[in-house]
């Protein structure tokens, strides 16, 4: 039930919590029970829910528009249909994730509103920009590829509403990634300068794709009590690790080379090492210093600007209508 | 707070196939029922999820408290004489 007049009955977060209560929460949470929007739940573990679905939706909205940048200019009529089927996909991921954030009594303006003044963040990766048509394979590859190793752990969330809105979007983010690297195939078996794009592309996705996971787990500030709390199912590290694991052999598939020296197969860990990464770079770019930072809000506030007639028109529309038809009846 | 227009929240339900029960998939904002219907029908059924839609408007959705699930559920709870199992039925009649 998304009911928005009903919730946040106990949610008053001035409300005192007693030791009683977040016992028997944790309780539900440790018998794998789901929480539902209105059940009792500390104040803390809405507000963190609110600020991770919220931004996870925002990173939805943002991520539309590196994509839409070549939807003109895609090769051919089969890839102009996939990739602005992909971007509306986005779209509705966007809008499913703003209605399960909704059921924790923060408004869809609210949050548009915190996006479009820097209050609430987005993932870092879309303050790139895509300067070719490979950066488009390379991003649904890449991108939606370690989209997908975080999402599908939070299928199983604790919090009802959000892990039924992942379930939808887990499904579709998998055409999402096979889009992609059916792109990079194409490309990496192309001609040279083709495979020298896709190359170009993997060099400069690499390593913020890998980045999405957020900061190492030694320096991960939500980290452990998400964790407690069954929002998260593992930790940022381990998530990367297998989304390494699982995207360097598609690399040598391609004939393709992950950009780090430090890539190569650890056999008494069974697992691909990779060099260190730069995480002030990391935190300059979500702060706003990426390169594409400005120009992402700039697009997403001069929508929302051009759109508000709209919906005040079918406002008024409605209002219109309702009075005539309570006329006539 | 925001000065943008609010546009209201509707309930989408969804029946995905002739013979099954519409049921709930998430909600949509819009203006009225017609402009709910084609937004639910763009952000949920872009794969054919569904044959037919229905939208409710949410403040028209009243629902039972969790606070007083106990109350409101418990009392089905020991009347196992409700279950078919609760009966014994000799074994020479067989299956029933």
């Amino acid at each position: 039930m998304y009911a928005q007049g009903l919730i946040n009955a106990s949610g008053d977060p001035n409300a005192a919590e007693t030791t009683e209560q977040l016992a028997r929460f944790q309780a539900r949470i440790d018998a794998e029970e789901k929480i539902e929007a209105r059940d009792w739940m500390p104040a803390a573990y809405r507000k963190t829910l609110i600020r991770q679905i919220s931004q996870h939706a925002h990173s939805e909205i943002i991520g539309m528009q590196p994509e839409g940048n070549w939807v003109t200019r895609a090769p051919s009529l089969r890839r102009k249909a996939s990739l602005l089927a992909k971007v509306q996909d986005e779209g509705g991921h966007g809008l499913y994730l703003y209605a399960a954030a909704e059921t924790l009594g923060i408004s869809r303006e609210e949050m548009q509103d915190q996006l479009l003044s820097g209050a609430a963040k987005y993932s870092s990766i879309f303050n790139y920009p895509t300067l070719t048509w490979a950066d488009i394979g390379a991003i649904g590859w890449l991108v939606d590829g370690a989209a997908i190793m975080n999402q599908i752990p939070l299928c199983r969330c604790s919090y009802g509403p959000y892990a039924r809105a992942m379930v939808r979007v887990c499904k579709e983010e998998s055409f999402h990634q096979r889009q992609g690297y059916e792109i990079m195939t194409t490309l990496a078996q192309g001609a040279p300068a083709q495979k020298a794009m896709a190359q170009d592309a993997l060099n400069r996705w690499w390593t913020p794709s890998v980045m999405m996971f957020g900061p190492p787990d030694t320096d991960s500030v939500h980290s452990d009590q998400s964790m407690t709390w069954k929002i998260k199912r593992f930790t940022n590290d381990a998530l990367r690790q297998r989304f390494v694991d699982a995207t360097v052999p598609q690399a040598g598939y391609l004939g393709l080379t992950v950009p780090d020296p430090d890539c190569k197969w650890n056999d008494a860990a069974q697992h691909y090492d990779i060099g260190p990464l730069d995480w002030d770079d990391f935190w300059k770019v979500v702060k706003g210093g990426g390169p594409m930072n400005r120009q992402r809000i700039a697009a997403r506030q001069k929508a929302d600007d051009e759109g508000a007639w709209v919906r005040e028109a079918a406002l008024a529309y409605a209002a219109k209508r309702s009075v005539l038809m309570e006329a006539a009846e | 707070m925001s000065d943008r227009a609010r546009l209201p929240l509707w309930e989408v339900f969804i029946r995905p196939r002739n013979g099954l029960a519409h049921r709930h998939v998430g909600s949509v904002h819009a203006s009225d029922a017609e402009m709910a219907l084609m937004a639910a029908r763009d952000v949920y059924t872009r794969r054919g999820e569904g044959r037919s839609i229905w939208v409710a408007p949410a403040t028209a959705i009243a629902a039972s408290d969790p606070d007083e699930k106990a109350e409101m559920f418990d009392p089905a709870d020991d009347k196992t004489y409700r279950q078919p199992t609760d009966y014994h039925v000799p074994k020479e009649v067989g299956d029933m």
